[in-house]
């Protein structure tokens, strides 16, 4: 392989990681090989075997809008193949009159939905950082909850931010089974530490009771309290446990 | 059997009862047509112009049931243009002219206008079932006709339809005495309902088994239905927005687990996060569960929903819950038999399923007979899996949402992989192809699919030999539609008599001449060569060289139609 023909590549494979839209020509020499990923594939075409580039590049075909869809089928036919869509990248392919075959009932019940669903979505945006604060600890921090999946990502997370302030890992333990949901009622009473969080009513609630996905929406902040304090809450996190319906 | 008098056949053909069999029947012998007309209640007529309604009236008097259909499939992705026809009020009009004691009307993709849904319910005193999918044309006025003229409705069931919503009090025009309805979906009405109308209705509905309601009937409202009719047996729920500390949802948990009776769920056009755990108690009876305009549940809360639907037979779901989702589905639902799975966004989702989907589900599921799956990617591999595993398909439609992609493993057409399914799938009727391909593909179908009876291809073949390789080899094939495939005159005009074994073709974007057409409507006079000309030039000649855009042939004993629009050419 032509150390010449692999610089090309990898550029191209540099670019695309930036790319999120259909790639605008640029100034520059990046141009030409910016405009249609297809013409990357004749430029392999010409060694003697086909490259497979296996890179999760964005896809060779992307005929534009003004190829009526006869001559878009015979590019796509002939130049169809070696670089598998990249599922991730939008798609910058011409939407072509009745494909995919789906009924315009559904499609225009999808687009109904879609907005009214938008005007409700616009709270939830795609990040939601919110403070935390530990009791006795110096400062803040912020945590973005989006990124976790689940309640012991979260705490672990949080064991990290804040072990430099806990003494010796058996309390951080201790905040870690506090965010598993099942164990919380057996350490209540073995642990100092309480994590809980502000609520969008303004109410603190203990951290564990409802499902995680509940949870990264209604959450505003949180607060790893210390034991004394927590007192006040612990009972009706109790209550809670008892009332739980699932 | 021609010793015995006529009411004993007639009494012997009581027991016959499905479409193809009564039709052979009145093959065999003249007496046995006449006592076939006389007795048949229950017609079917796929192509609405393939016969006029005078002659349906003349031929059958004792008509009780009809179904018809209208315009060609592809109507449904916008490939017909507006006013091709399929219109009703036709046969409606000779129907009632003829004092046939119609009781049921089922109609697909018709053009329905307010007057004929007027003049059906004025005209048939013991109309009781009214069945439109996917029409067009009417208003809720037309609603508020049949609701109140019908008396004896039981059945009023609007699948997919574009209404146009006239703010009426159509529900409200149920008179007091109606009281015999079984069936009512408005699901597809985009405007508001009466909900007093609505919940007196029910109440006094005692054999309602099946309830679809649309959009604007909220959760208090549907409460308040659910323990009017715990007998129900099918529930399409509109909105079922609320706030999960209520009272009302509260109350809404409670009610449900009165509704045991409930095997078929859908609608969800409007959910709150996190409240599906309201119908966990009735999930294990669930055998049909229809959440594809769903669009406000998570794929996580779906996911576990289905772990708790067991005996689910039924399901037709959005992309978004994944090829692990599916995994999930595979697991729990061993009695699937029938999987529908839509795009929740026709591009670039990366959220779409793949392969891997299917194949969970082919292991999982092996009395699946019925699929129709959008999905990211294929692979020869993982088709020629499925074929194993679920060798009893009956309908399999793969929707590749890019439509040339080829197996993005070997870069290889999907031509092995289709001709596993045809291959193992004996049974199979319908078919519909995507993803890169080649004549082969074709080749296979005509050498192993002899049960075929609907193909639907796109974006596919190399050469006439793909088309005629169906044409030759699917023997059963009744209707068969093409778009943007390389088949020209020659595949077109080989076989011309074919088509007289069709129902239907539909070609568009092809390579076929107007000369060609010209020249198989010239030789076949009992089909109707249709060929749309959308361009702009009023005075444009068509040239026998010139390629058609669409052209749409059916079988007919009517003759050329004297409702077809400008742009529709009949040679």
């Amino acid at each position: 392989m032509e150390v010449v023909g692999m610089k090309k590549e990898n550029m191209r494979f540099e670019e695309t990681e930036l790319r999120l839209g259909i790639g605008l020509p640029r100034n520059g020499s990046a141009t030409e090989e910016l405009v249609v990923r297809k013409r990357g594939f004749s430029e392999t075409e010409t060694q003697d075997h086909t490259m497979d580039l296996m890179l999760n590049l964005s896809t060779n075909k992307e005929p534009t809008s003004e190829v009526d869809p006869i001559d878009n089928t015979k590019i796509l036919q002939k130049e169809n193949t070696l670089l598998p869509a990249d599922p991730a990248k939008p798609p910058a392919k011409a939407q072509v009159v009745g494909w995919p075959p789906v009924r315009s009932y559904r499609k225009n019940m999808l687009a109904m939905q879609k907005s009214s669903n938008d005007v409700v979505g616009e709270e939830n945006n795609a990040i939601s950082f919110v403070k935390v604060s530990m009791d006795g600890a110096p400062y803040l921090r912020k945590v973005d909850l989006k990124i976790y999946n689940s309640y012991s990502q979260l705490s672990d997370s949080l064991g990290k931010m804040f072990s430099s302030f806990t003494i010796g890992n058996c309390e951080s333990q201790g905040m870690k089974d506090f965010m598993n949901e099942s164990k919380l009622m057996d350490l209540l009473n073995n642990s100092d530490y309480v994590p809980t969080y502000e609520d969008k009513d303004g109410d603190w609630m203990v951290v564990g009771d409802v499902p995680w996905e509940m949870f990264v929406e209604s959450c505003k902040r949180l607060r790893i309290m210390k034991g004394k304090e927590a007192i006040g809450i612990a009972p009706r996190a109790m209550e809670k446990c008892k009332n739980r319906s699932y | 059997m021609n010793y015995f008098p006529d009411e004993v056949i007639e009494h012997v053909f009581d027991y016959v009862v499905s479409h193809s069999d009564r039709n052979a029947l009145s093959l065999v012998c003249k007496s046995w047509c006449r006592i076939e007309r006389f007795t048949r209640q229950r017609v079917f007529i796929g192509n609405c112009y393939s016969i006029s309604p005078e002659r349906l009236v003349q031929r059958f008097p004792s008509l009780k049931s009809l179904t018809l259909k209208g315009k060609p499939h592809f109507a449904d992705f916008s490939l017909v243009p507006h006013g091709w026809g399929g219109f009703v009020y036709p046969w409606i009009e000779a129907l009632a002219k003829s004092k046939v004691g119609l009781e049921e009307l089922r109609l697909k993709r018709m053009v329905v206008s307010d007057d004929s849904l007027e003049l059906l319910s004025r005209s048939f005193m013991d109309f009781k079932s009214l069945v439109l999918v996917s029409c067009e044309g009417f208003t809720t006025d037309g609603l508020a006709a049949v609701a109140a003229n019908c008396r004896s409705l039981r059945e009023l069931d609007l699948q997919e339809n574009e209404v146009e919503d006239h703010k009426g009090q159509w529900l409200s025009c149920f008179p007091e005495s109606c009281t015999s309805l079984v069936s009512l979906n408005f699901a597809c009405l985009k405007g508001e309902i009466n909900l007093g109308a609505l919940e007196r209705l029910v109440a006094r509905s005692p054999n309602l088994k099946s309830l679809r309601l649309n959009r604007s009937v909220p959760v208090d409202a549907l409460q308040k239905i659910l323990m009017r009719a715990p007998q129900l047996v099918d529930l399409g729920i509109g909105s079922f927005f609320h706030d999960l500390n209520s009272d009302t949802y509260a109350k809404l948990k409670a009610t449900i687990l009165k509704c045991k009776s409930i095997t078929s769920l859908s609608g969800f056009l409007e959910v709150a996060p996190f409240s599906l755990a309201a119908i966990y108690p009735i999930s294990q009876n669930l055998t049909s569960l229809n959440l594809s305009y769903a669009a406000g549940i998570q794929s996580s809360e779906l996911i576990k929903l289905i772990r708790h639907c067991g005996k689910l037979q039924r399901l037709w779901i959005m992309d978004c819950i994944g090829d692990k989702g599916l995994g999930v589905v595979a697991s729990s639902c061993k009695d699937l038999e029938e999987l529908r799975v839509f795009p929740s966004a026709p591009f670039g989702n990366h959220a779409a399923v793949t392969e891997k989907g299917l194949v969970a589900i082919s292991m999982g599921c092996p009395k699946l007979h019925s699929l129709l799956y959008f999905c990211h990617q294929m692979t020869n591999a993982a088709l020629i899996t499925v074929a194993k595993n679920c060798p009893n398909f009956i309908r399999f439609r793969l929707c590749i949402l890019d439509a040339t992609k080829p197996d993005p493993d070997t870069m290889q057409p999907l031509d092995e992989g289709f001709g596993a399914i045809v291959q193992s799938c004996k049974r199979l009727r319908r078919l519909s192809l995507s993803g890169k391909l080649t004549d082969q593909v074709f080749l296979y179908i005509g050498m192993y699919a002899d049960q075929l009876e609907m193909l639907s291809i796109a974006f596919a073949g190399e050469s006439d030999k793909g088309m005629l390789y169906v044409l030759n080899g699917c023997k059963k094939l009744r209707k068969l539609e093409m778009r943007d495939c390389p088949f020209g005159d020659s595949a077109l005009l080989t076989d011309i008599g074919k088509y007289e074994t069709m129902r239907s073709l539909w070609m568009s974007s092809c390579e076929v001449t107007v000369g060609a057409c010209k020249t198989l409507a010239k030789k076949m006079p009992r089909l109707n060569v249709e060929i749309f000309n959308e361009s702009e030039q009023e005075d444009c000649d068509m040239e026998d060289e010139q390629r058609v855009e669409k052209m749409y042939l059916y079988r007919t004993v009517a003759g050329k139609r004297n409702d077809a629009p400008e742009y529709v050419w009949t040679l």
